[in-house]
């Protein structure tokens, strides 16, 4: 127990240091740039020991599930040997985290205001709430592929850099056809892909299975999911946009 | 009481999100690997730590840090705060100054880059030191933001500040260690997410709101391709710049020790 209470104190001060710098800036500006005290100071207080208690529990749950889990799973789906589900586990990961994620549901109904703005689809309720799904099914799609690739870039040690910029091409020759609304939403989707609880998990995953094959190294071959996680939602969903405005 | 109440629908609400993913996982061990996952009781306890942080962290985010930070971007933008002309480039320095260092500041608190910074530090054997990690990618969203704060104010296109963004990482890529490569590409994917997109998108909107011309729609996107992108550069610099330390460090001891012979060359 007392062992517990030592381990938690250290995260607690490890979650005071990474939360300081915000602290600061926020202090800074209020008193010295704006000069004003800002309302509501005992809400502040609480939620910034929230914030602190928050991070601390999650650091934790992390190294005692997150991690272990993703590890464990990539080693048993190595040892079973089956490319097949390995690949089916992957692609469904990928796609399940992305298709609940509230950013991104956020940010596709900021789209569809754009889309139904600038006359590509009707200006109605049903065309854009038809055009929020068809874009988080896009994006959810997007990332199923991404990982999708990944597992199979470190099963055969594929080149990554190769990989990435031929997808970097691709951004660019897409942009240069894609209708112009669509373009700021495609760049600002690879960002909001990969959450909190995912990265942690996909970063398992990639490292675990890279360390239970032969050849592999964790370190080159391990990373890299979340890059093609957050390059291929650019290139779908420009391609989303210039099919729909096309059709 | 009304707190309280808010405070377990964040929970409840984070627990649905992670939800699907556990019964995901759980099925798929159940059913296709068909072996029980090691310490099981410890997993689930190491779930609902996630769960409560992850809800605490949100709440605590919403009490103090986001009502503060979109205040502060709406008053830093209004035209009474600038130094000049509304719309001019250099009116807006404490705008830039905001953007650089709410940028490093909320990098610093992302849960989601210490994960990766752990594990980096974990398959490195400790070459790789967290903070480093850390402060490399924080520095890298803070010029993004602040640039893309520069893009919104001058209204130039997006598509120019990222291909030449990407023409920088593909020439980094051919130089840089190759060990760093694939780390540095997905530090770009992890720094925007819970703490930095809330934060950055208000001083987005903010900024396309005040000045003529601009639409916050099509304006105030772009800062979060702005923050996915930096850090890669940032973290390549980071590995090169170390890599030509360590390099110049390996030649003066060599030297050094020029006199003793059979030494094995240092690479």
């Amino acid at each position: 127990m007392k062992q517990n209470l030592t381990a938690f104190w250290a995260h607690t001060k490890g979650s005071m240091r990474d939360l300081a710098p915000i602290v600061i800036v926020i202090l800074f500006f209020e008193f010295v740039v704006l000069q004003q005290i800002p309302d509501g100071l005992l809400g502040i207080g609480i939620g910034v020991v929230l914030v602190v208690l928050g991070l601390t529990f999650f650091i934790y749950g992390l190294e005692l599930a997150l991690f272990p889990i993703g590890d464990a799973l990539a080693v048993a789906l190595a040892k079973k040997g089956s490319v097949f589900w390995l690949l089916t586990f992957s692609f469904l990961l990928g796609f399940g985290t992305t298709i609940a994620e509230p950013a991104l549901t956020a940010i596709a109904n900021e789209a569809s205001e754009i889309a139904a703005g600038a006359g590509a689809i009707p200006d109605t309720e049903q065309a854009m709430s038809n055009y929020v799904l068809g874009l988080r099914v896009t994006v959810a799609l997007s990332v199923g592929t991404a990982l999708v690739l990944g597992v199979l870039r470190i099963i055969f040690g594929w080149s990554l850099p190769l990989m990435i910029i031929s997808g970097y091409v691709l951004v660019v020759g897409m942009t240069a056809i894609a209708p112009t609304d669509i373009v700021g939403v495609a760049y600002d989707s690879g960002g909001v892909t990969t959450s909190t609880v995912t990265v942690p998990l996909v970063t398992a995953l990639g490292v675990g299975l890279a360390s239970s094959l032969r050849d592999r190294n964790p370190m080159t071959d391990g990373f890299g999911l979340i890059a093609l996680a957050s390059l291929t939602p650019m290139i779908f969903v420009m391609a989303y946009g210039g099919i729909i405005q096309w059709l | 009481m009304a707190m309280i109440l808010y405070a377990l629908k964040t929970i409840l609400s984070t627990a649905m999100d992670v939800l699907p993913i556990i019964i995901f996982i759980f099925g798929f061990q159940a059913l296709v690997l068909r072996k029980p996952l090691p310490h099981f009781s410890r997993l689930l306890a190491g779930l609902a730590f996630v769960i409560i942080g992850l809800g605490l962290f949100l709440i605590g985010l919403e009490m103090a840090l986001f009502p503060l930070g979109r205040e502060m971007a709406a008053q830093l933008t209004s035209p009474e705060a600038l130094t000049g002309g509304v719309g001019d480039w250099h009116s807006y320095l404490w705008v830039y100054f905001f953007a650089l260092a709410i940028g490093f500041a909320t990098t610093i608190a992302e849960p989601a880059l210490l994960a990766v910074s752990m594990k980096a530090h974990d398959v490195s054997g400790g070459a790789i030191s967290v903070w480093g990690l850390r402060v490399a990618v924080a520095i890298g969203v803070a010029v993004g933001v602040a640039l893309g704060t520069y893009r919104i104010i001058t209204g130039l296109p997006l598509q120019y500040f990222i291909m030449v963004g990407y023409a920088v990482v593909v020439v980094q890529t051919i130089r840089a260690p190759k060990l760093i490569i694939p780390l540095a590409y997905d530090s770009g994917g992890v720094t925007t997410s819970t703490v930095t997109v809330p934060l950055i998108t208000a001083l987005g909107l903010g900024l396309a709101e005040t000045i003529p011309g601009r639409s916050p729609l099509l304006d105030g996107f772009g800062l979060v391709a702005f923050a996915s992108l930096f850090p890669i550069i940032a973290v390549l610099a980071y590995a090169q710049l170390s890599a030509s330390i360590e390099k110049q460090d390996a030649k003066r001891r060599k030297e050094k020790d020029r006199s003793e012979s059979g030494l094995v060359e240092e690479s």
